[in-house]
């Protein structure tokens, strides 16, 4: 499909101008995020047995931007799924920074560290005609690291990539490095950007966050998702949905609600346009520490013992 | 004088983990693998699980498209508990899932692909980068990136868009065995349709420009990557509750013909795969996943789809050309074209189906898991074919079998020998600069791949190969 010069000069002012930016100072918007970046704590982030669906979350970030984390906060040094390198160009930068950078920069890990075969089933990338694993980068990295935060289920409680029979052996970061490790848990399936960007300004200005005993930052983890949920007057009257698409408590759809710790239902998602439950679905416990098989079959209802005691019962 | 072998691992800027192996004479590729790098064993942890779970499951698949997963799945089980969904029900999964590929098409020109044609600040994550032949002048390049850093808050709006009617994105609850979980409500039908203009507006004014200048100015990519010029789609967004009246249609495209697909034509190879010889040629519903790491003839995790024992590329060009809605060629920039085209298009048919909710209306089918049954979900993710096949024995799932498009696309070669898609696009590709082959990733990013699923098991103490490591 040929362009005209006179066309392809037309559509790059249009789309410059539908952004309102004037062409004659887009060399200095750039300087000036150059400028902005320089200095920035360096993270560097590795990616496991996972689905980039954490990424993918982080990218969903609405205050503050994804753009202003980047550009603003933090200083995204390697992220195999949106840095501009490939091949031996990636791994020279990420041995060199993380030597440059060793007792300054963010580990975010994210998705299980497969260990069977000597975890042969998660490679990252060749060195010298050798596979790199993500077991051995794990530890290669985590000595030298500032701070340690294991994102997502997956990399904070094997997750999915666990789930039995668990064929390559995936751990959590903290079952690799050992229980005196010292790892920042922030379970989800995906985890929630604020969650992760939380986390991140606190460790930059106030250092690490209080962390209750499975490692989660007690900010986000402490209340369960039952105790915050809008349907909770309805659990108390006994009103249950028995069909999707119903009103009331989701308890009998399978709602794994009572035994989530988690800010779902004041935090919602997406912008917080709204979040499982007030979909309608009961929730599945993506951010429990026990995620996958502790939660699962998904769809039937907690045994009647975990089911949350009401007041009349207590009295 | 022996071929030069060039290593590029990790491939970034795609989805999940990908090693490509080429080798160069004179200058050209002339021949190429595709090696995925990463075994999870969905098909092993799905077994022996209640079947509504799967839907859950499947999704954490890919982290990018899960929607289209979660589809899959749920049209499987459906399959298998013979039930019919409701039309709200229809219509909410079209357009959660078609909000999806809006963000994934997006997602993958700018922040997957477009560093590959253009260069941004000298800051991280823009830097290190590639030396290469970046064609735009200085005032167009940096117009792309900055385009580049609107494209970040413009594809948050699909996920939001999503989540209105299934709670969170990625990965949602709200598709259920039987429907969807909440009936509509005309203040969620404005919310979606508020945000879709915004994207809307992007795609006609911003992606779809941008993606026409990338298209001038390297317009030799206009002829490389072209690869087998095989294309399949499954079809997509039934627009009613036969299941035969689809938005993009069933079909092949092959010597220059528009032909039907018969699922049973479906097949999956192994020779070159890690997988037991006895287990080659099977079809889906009937696959296996028994791992032998030690074959010394494979070299991929992912199994090679074929049909009639031949290989077939997937994705937007395949569906908008099986559509007759794109015709203008195979290649890397028709690649980047059709999937910048399909949104628009995708976009528009939104507005059309949201408007055709009935608030307050039934969203579900009242079922429950059978003892027995099989069924299969064929539909298309935004990166092209997807089918979910599954058996069902004592309300219990016995065998649960994927093919995603990325099987298709980096297909290793099959029993005869022949190439995968990626990996024949390669073949031809010009290589200037063996330490900086800028040329190579551009073939291989122009398919979207996305390796969440496709698996390569590495022998511990791996053959002395005379690679050179890029």
């Amino acid at each position: 499909m040929p362009l005209t010069r006179r066309r392809f000069l037309e559509l790059c002012g249009l789309s410059a101008a539908g952004l309102g930016i004037s062409q004659l100072c887009i060399p200095e918007v750039l300087a000036a995020l150059e400028k902005a970046a320089t200095g920035n704590p360096p993270v560097i982030w590795i990616q496991g047995a996972g689905d980039d669906g954490c990424l993918v979350s982080l990218l969903n970030t609405a205050h503050p931007t994804i753009a202003e984390v980047l550009l603003k906060i933090i200083s995204l040094q390697y992220n195999p799924t949106i840095m501009a390198a490939s091949g031996k160009t990636a791994i020279s930068h990420l041995d060199t920074v993380s030597e440059k950078e060793k007792g300054k920069f963010i580990l975010v890990v994210e998705g299980a560290i497969p260990t069977k075969d000597n975890g042969l089933y998660c490679t990252i990338g060749q060195k010298d005609g050798k596979h790199i694993t993500i077991l051995e980068t794990l530890k290669n990295l985590a000595p030298k690291a500032k701070a340690i935060i294991a994102l997502g289920a997956c990399a904070a409680c094997g997750g999915v990539s666990a789930g039995k029979p668990n064929p390559t052996e995936a751990k959590s970061v903290k079952d690799v490095l050992g229980k005196d490790a010292s790892v920042i848990n922030i379970p989800g399936c995906p985890a929630h950007p604020d969650w992760l960007v939380g986390t991140l300004v606190h460790l930059l200005m106030y250092g690490p966050p209080q962390l209750d005993e499975q490692g989660r930052p007690k900010m986000f983890f402490s209340d369960t998702i039952h105790q915050n949920c809008p349907n909770y007057s309805y659990y108390i009257d006994n009103v249950f949905a028995s069909k999707f698409g119903e009103k009331g408590c989701l308890i009998q759809l399978g709602c794994k609600g009572p035994v989530t710790n988690s800010d779902c239902p004041t935090r919602r998602w997406n912008s917080k346009v709204e979040w499982c439950i007030g979909a309608g679905a009961p929730c599945i416990g993506c951010c429990s520490i026990e995620f996958l098989d502790g939660l699962t079959p998904f769809f039937t209802a907690l045994p009647e013992p975990l089911w949350p005691k009401k007041q009349n019962e207590l009295a | 004088m022996a071929n030069q072998k060039i290593t590029i691992d990790p491939i970034s800027r795609i989805e999940g983990h990908l090693g490509i192996e080429v080798e160069v004479d004179k200058g050209k590729v002339v021949d190429a693998r595709t090696i995925a790098t990463l075994f999870r064993g969905f098909e092993i942890i799905l077994k022996d699980r209640d079947p509504r779970d799967a839907i859950n499951i499947t999704q954490r698949i890919c982290g990018v498209c899960s929607a289209d997963h979660a589809l899959a799945s749920a049209c499987a089980l459906e399959n298998a508990f013979g039930v019919t969904i409701p039309d709200n029900a229809r219509i909410i999964r079209n357009i959660v899932v078609g909000a999806n590929y809006l963000h994934s098409h997006i997602l993958h020109f700018y922040h997957l692909a477009s560093l590959d044609y253009v260069t941004g600040p000298d800051t991280a994550p823009f830097i290190p980068r590639f030396k290469g032949d970046y064609k735009l002048p200085k005032n167009v390049n940096d117009t792309i990136v900055n385009h580049y850093l609107e494209a970040l808050k413009i594809r948050v709006i699909p996920h939001e868009m999503r989540a209105i009617f299934v709670g969170k994105a990625p990965h949602h609850v709200g598709f259920v065995a039987g429907g969807v979980t909440q009936k509509p409500t005309v203040d969620k039908i404005t919310a979606y349709l508020w945000r879709l203009k915004q994207v809307q507006e992007f795609i006609n004014n911003v992606y779809v420009p941008d993606v026409m200048t990338i298209a001038s100015a390297y317009g030799d990519y206009q002829k490389i990557g072209i690869g087998h010029k095989n294309l399949l789609a499954y079809g997509v967004f039934d627009l009613d509750s036969s299941g035969k009246n689809k938005f993009f249609k069933r079909g092949r495209y092959t010597g220059d013909k528009l032909l039907d697909l018969d699922a049973a034509k479906i097949t999956e190879d192994v020779k070159y795969s890690w997988y037991e010889d006895k287990t080659s040629g099977k079809a889906p519903m009937d696959g296996l996943t028994e791992p032998s790491p030690q074959k010394t003839a494979g070299y991929s995790w992912a199994k090679a789809p074929r049909y009639e024992n031949t290989p077939y590329e997937v994705g937007p060009l395949a569906r908008m050309w099986i559509n007759n809605d794109y015709r203008k060629g195979i290649s890397v920039i028709d690649r980047h074209a059709a999937r910048a085209l399909e949104a628009q298009k995708v976009a528009n048919a939104l507005e059309t189906w949201v408007s055709q909710l009935k608030p307050d209306g039934p969203v579900w089918t009242d079922c429950s898991v059978p003892q027995t049954g099989t069924g299969c979900g064929m539909v298309e993710a935004a990166r092209g074919a997807l089918g979910h096949w599954l058996k069902i024995k004592d309300s219990k799932i016995e065998n649960y079998q994927c093919v995603v498009p990325s099987t298709w696309n980096t297909s290793p070669r099959d029993d005869k020998g022949v190439r995968g898609p990626i990996e024949e696009a390669l073949i031809g590709t010009p290589v200037a600069d063996a330490d900086n082959p800028i040329e190579v990733v551009r073939v291989v990013r122009s398919f979207d791949p996305c390796l969440a699923c496709a698996v390569h098991l590495i022998k511990p103490n791996g053959q002395i190969k005379n690679f050179r490591v890029v």
